[in-house]
């Protein structure tokens, strides 16, 4: 093999790498970079970053890096080790269909998966509407006044509505009683939740709650088994008693039985799943919660609502974020704060898609099967312990059950193994009468199907639903293909994602996510596998997750990685539990004390509030970081007690703080633990190790570091890193006797499906390329200080004066200089084509900028020549040369139908208004709506579709 | 400057207390929460008869960008509540100290109300 050869091989290898295409930076340009920053290498530069006592310049023990191409073949090779059968299992997780309009246009979208949560609505009307028609989808089918735009699952949304009950009730018990027919996950996340908060839970069949004191009641409707009972007379008891009536329910279902709301129920939850959703193992799955009109303050997580823009236009919004834990810290409703955004948006569109009459005739159908079924076993004299259902059937199958265990899997069919004497089965949307057949030979030698019988029906006549529903014209008007196509594209142009331009927020982490990452969960190996699918059938998943958990060990130093939290805000809460239980073990149950700096994530109070801890903030210094001598008093005063510190790291406010060792070792020193929040993981990987430097828990965001979308606002995954002593106290196993921490989410494996993007991100980059995803993402941030740092204070800064991964550019003083306030800015920025910065947090009145290590040096300029000229109109205002109240910034953003309007009475010019720089004439994002009336929208909440004469 | 009328108490956490004829106080929250809160669009108010200890958290008020407990400055008995507020939360932006009451209490200590801030006292604080 000659030398040349050799080097055009390399060449290739170079030109095939991964890296190159998640970095916007090459080595060329990152060079002249550091070399304005002062820099001569990156080495150089990042060790003036990163304390010295924390740095490691081990090169991270993982492979290098795989081309697209290669990854790719390697995990369908992983995908192949999954089986596929079809699962009749149900049990809250169901065969669906999803329309390939609604694959293509959404989910395989940018526009919808790369958007980032709806915080600014006037770059985010479309998403807004779509969610909106969710929550109108939910609110409309459980018969409820209200519903939000997603939880994470059902189970977990479940438990918000124990809590929501308890907030509400006015009875004075502690007692939840919970329906002995729920799903089994259900019960494990109820029972994980209610314990730290000294909720008593008492499971019984529901004929005998009305003899139990109790502040709320969670029913199955229909039940595990399929039952449906008409619960009125339970619910009017319940309400005697001032407990409230929660149910779970189905909502394909929904459309053929009374819903919830005609029994007067006070909450509704329950999956949206079976709405266009693969199984995927488990997830990610929209869960939905609704409840009445009066409640709305205390409910928990995102919702929608409209409002009017500044010219009296309809303007979708985030509404009552008050009630969130951004805001509410400790006192929120929940520690939530992601959502399953993209799911819920999917769920939406496929009620869009099908309408009304089109979900019934699917219901018709799944439930017409059902009691084909049902008659043909019946028939052949196997008895069925169902007589009033929808889709789900319990068959006796007495001493035959193994035979009819066998013969299903023969025909790789799963069926839901109850005991030794019983099988469960459901039918869904995907069941074709082949497939009917198919079932009914497992059952019958004789197999002759009769014609189901059209009008037969297996749902009791008072539990029939008589109630409209979807009736608004946005579920009636997209049924071809063609309309639907274009809808989505009409919502898609209202928005900014990943797709139009840099979205610079902080703390968001808003970085490529990657074609090739994305590729594998559309596999139906990945897809179409139910979570409680026998273990012979998901090998490929299991050698994925361990693969995946060995990676993230590496990267953080910690000894486990547990993947099942299903967001960052419930692996703080599994992190906590964690801390609680090895306290408990070691005898410490005094210890309910959690420290928490005031610059901390809102996140990070609400979570400790959930384990029972007691939150003692800790205050920062004028550099923004945290007060040792705060930390001191506050230890003397709590040392007994003190069970965790909770910090960020990097700072939330942006710096490597070189006292973190010093902070660890006080903390540890007075038997505390170290809580680590990850969410700035991404400005650590490859050069220190928060499991080695003074870290005993971490959640990480997946969908920050890690490449998972934000899909507008949702799904992410939150595991968690522990080091040794933790590693028994990590969130268990559903149905596992030997639990010493339950299960923290629905699914072992929480949103297992979406996995392999962070398994092919962490393959592709290998150990140079997370390295030096890192090192691009500092230096990208640390350029932006630079320019903007002629023009704008940067509020704080680490050693050298220089930032992390992130900046923030205080605009405070503007307020009184020119009348400006971040808002301003955020909403001008929009008029420049940007997504704003997180605007006013972590300190108020500010924004906080982070580039990524995946946008071009051409993008951070055009985004910081942005910034430089909106100075320069502040200055403007300053100096006198624009009016104080009718300019650019005050009316931002600038809508087109404004900007070609006949009339323009401002003091300004349109070209200002709209091309303030040459630049946007190739290239000009126009917003749909002017600036949102916020107080408005709060003042008169509207959370479903309003109707056509409201626009 | 926010307005701090001269004949009522206040306490650090911004209430204010106003000693009536009859031996009543009235109740709400000054000039300068309700400028930091900016437009206020929701008011909880607590109910009648109900037996309040000072410090203790006795409404909720929220504006779009926060929420804040309103704790109680007194110990004693609601005796009556606001309700007009309850639709039009933006009167307390209007006049914090006139129609933006919050809620009447008949004191079961009367000596509380003397250890509370002073106008001056108040004044200093905001300052700061």
């Amino acid at each position: 093999m000659s030398k040349k050869t050799d080097q055009t091989e390399a060449l290739a290898k170079n030109y095939d790498s991964f890296a190159r295409r998640h970095i916007g930076i090459s080595e060329e340009i990152s060079l002249k970079m550091l070399d304005d920053l002062g820099f001569n290498s990156m080495d150089n530069f990042i060790q003036s970053i990163v304390p010295e006592s924390i740095y490691s310049n081990k090169d991270l023990k993982i492979d290098d890096g795989l081309s697209e191409e290669a990854a790719l073949r390697h995990i369908k090779r992983i995908s192949k080790e999954n089986r596929l059968f079809k699962s009749y299992i149900g049990q809250g997780f169901y065969n669906s269909i999803t329309p390939p309009s609604i694959q293509k246009n959404v989910f395989e979208n940018p526009s919808w998966y790369t958007s980032y949560t709806p915080y600014q609505p006037e770059i985010a009307q479309g998403r807004l509407e779509a969610l909106i028609n969710y929550q109108t989808m939910v609110a409309d089918l459980t018969g409820m006044e209200i519903a939000n735009a997603s939880l994470l699952d059902e189970p977990t949304a479940a438990a918000e509505a124990m809590t929501l009950a308890k907030r509400l009730s006015k009875s004075k018990s502690d007692v939840f009683l919970v329906d002995e027919n729920c799903f089994s996950q259900t019960l494990h996340i109820i029972e994980t939740r209610a314990k730290p908060l000294d909720i008593q839970i008492k499971v019984l069949a529901p004929k005998n709650m009305l003899d139990q004191e109790c502040f709320g009641a969670f029913l199955q409707y229909p039940d595990t088994n399929g039952v449906i009972n008409n619960y009125s007379y339970l619910v009017d008891g319940l309400h005697k008693k001032k407990a409230l009536a929660v149910f779970a329910t189905d909502l394909l279902a929904l459309t053929l039985i009374t819903p919830p709301g005609d029994y007067d129920a006070d909450i509704v939850i329950g999956s949206s799943q079976r709405f266009g959703i693969p199984l995927g193992f488990g997830g990610p799955h929209a869960a939905f919660i609704a409840t009445k009109e009066s409640y709305k303050r205390s409910l928990p997580g995102r919702i929608v609502g409209a409002s009017i823009d500044v010219h009296g236009k309809t303007a979708y919004r985030l509404a009552l974020q008050t009630r969130e834990q951004h805001i509410r810290r400790e006192k929120a409703t929940s520690n939530i704060c992601t959502s399953q955004a993209l799911l819920a948006i999917m769920a939406g569109f496929y009620a869009v898609y099908h309408g009304p009459e089109g979900l019934k005739s699917i219901a018709l159908r799944v439930h017409k099967y059902a009691v084909t079924l049902k008659v043909m076993l019946e028939k052949n004299g196997i008895e069925i312990h169902s007589s009033s259902f929808f889709d789900t059937l319990v068959i006796h199958s007495g001493d035959k059950t193994k035979d009819f265990i066998k013969r299903a899997k023969i025909k790789k069919i799963n069926l839901r193994i109850i005991d030794e004497t019983s099988l469960g089965i459901s039918m869904d949307e995907s069941v074709s009468f082949e497939d009917l057949k198919e079932i009914i030979e497992i059952f019958c030698e004789e197999n002759e199907l009769i014609a189901p019988n059209e009008t037969l029906s297996c749902i009791s006549k008072d539990v029939r639903r008589t109630s409209d529903y979807l009736t608004h014209s946005i579920f009636n008007s997209y049924y071809s293909e063609t309309e639907l196509m274009r809808y989505i594209k009409k919502l898609c142009n209202k928005d900014i994602a990943l797709n139009t331009s840099m979205i610079p927020l902080g703390s968001c982490t808003m970085k490529l996510n990657s074609a090739s990452e994305m590729e594998p969960i559309s596999w139906p190996e990945f897809s179409a596998i139910h979570p409680l699918a026998p273990t012979n059938q998901i090998q490929g998943y299991l050698k994925l997750i361990n693969e995946l958990e060995q990676m993230l060990e590496v990267i953080t130093g910690y000894s486990v990685i547990s993947l099942q939290p299903n967001a960052g805000s419930q692996g703080e809460y599994a992190g906590l539990l964690a801390i609680d239980a090895y306290h408990k073990q070691n005898g410490d149950n005094q210890r309910n004390i959690c420290l928490i700096p005031r610059s901390a994530h809102g996140t990070n109070p609400a979570s400790a509030q959930m384990v029972g801890f007691k939150v003692v903030p800790i205050e920062c210094n004028k550099e923004g970081n945290i007060s040792i001598k705060d930390l001191k008093e506050k230890i003397k005063l709590h040392k007994e007690n003190l069970s965790a510190i909770m910090i960020t790291y990097p700072s939330t406010h942006g710096v490597f703080e070189s006292t973190v060792i010093e902070v660890c070792n006080i903390v540890h020193a007075a038997g505390g633990l170290v809580y680590i929040d990850g969410a700035n993981l991404n400005a650590m990987v490859g050069i220190c190790y928060p499991g080695a430097f003074g870290g005993d828990v971490s959640h990480l965001n997946l969908h920050k570091t890690f490449c998972i979308p934000h899909g507008g606002g949702g799904p992410g995954i939150g595991p968690i890193g522990v080091v040794d002593k933790l590693k028994s106290f990590i969130p268990g196993f559903h149905g596992n006797p030997n639990n010493n921490v339950g299960p923290v989410s629905g699914s072992n494996y929480g949103s297992a499906s979406i996995l392999p993007i962070s398994w092919m991100y962490i393959k592709m980059m290998g150990s140079k390329g997370l390295k030096k995803a890192t090192e691009i993402a500092i230096l990208n941030a640390n350029y932006v200080a630079h320019r903007l740092g002629d023009h704008y204070k940067i509020l704080y800064k680490g050693q050298n004066g220089l930032v992390a991964h992130e900046c923030i550019v205080d605009v405070r003083p503007f307020k009184d200089s020119a009348n400006i306030e971040v808002e301003d800015i955020a909403k001008r920025l929009i008029d420049y084509g940007f997504h704003a910065p997180t605007m006013s947090w972590p300190v108020a009145g500010t924004l906080m900028i982070e580039p990524t290590e995946s946008e071009s040096k051409d993008e951070i300029d055009r985004f910081c020549d942005a910034m430089i000229n909106i100075k320069k109109e502040i200055q403007d205002i300053e100096n006198g040369d624009l009016d104080i109240t009718d300019n650019m910034l005050k009316n931002a953003p600038h809508t087109a139908e404004e900007v070609s309007k006949d009339e323009w009475d401002h003091s300004y010019t349109r070209s200002r208004a709209a091309y303030p720089l040459e630049i946007l004439k190739e290239k000009k994002f126009w917003p749909p709506i002017g600036r949102v009336n916020n107080v408005y929208g709060d003042k008169n909440l509207m959370c479903s579709c309003p109707s056509m004469e409201e626009f | 400057m926010n307005e701090i009328p001269g004949d009522l108490r206040f306490k650090k956490s911004h209430e204010w207390v106003r000693v009536e004829a009859d031996g009543s106080v009235t109740i709400g929250i000054s000039d300068h929460a309700q400028d930091l809160l900016g437009d206020i669009v929701f008011v909880e108010l607590p109910e009648i008869g109900t037996q309040m200890s000072a410090e203790d958290e006795v409404a909720i008020v929220e504006s779009v960008k926060a929420a804040s407990d309103v704790y109680s400055p007194i110990s004693g008995e609601i005796i009556e509540v606001n309700e007009v507020l309850l639709d039009n939360p933006e009167i307390i932006n209007e006049s914090p100290y006139h129609e933006g009451w919050f809620y009447k209490l008949q004191p079961s200590d009367s000596e509380e109300i003397d250890e509370l801030l002073s106008p001056e006292q108040y004044g200093d604080i905001c300052e700061e």
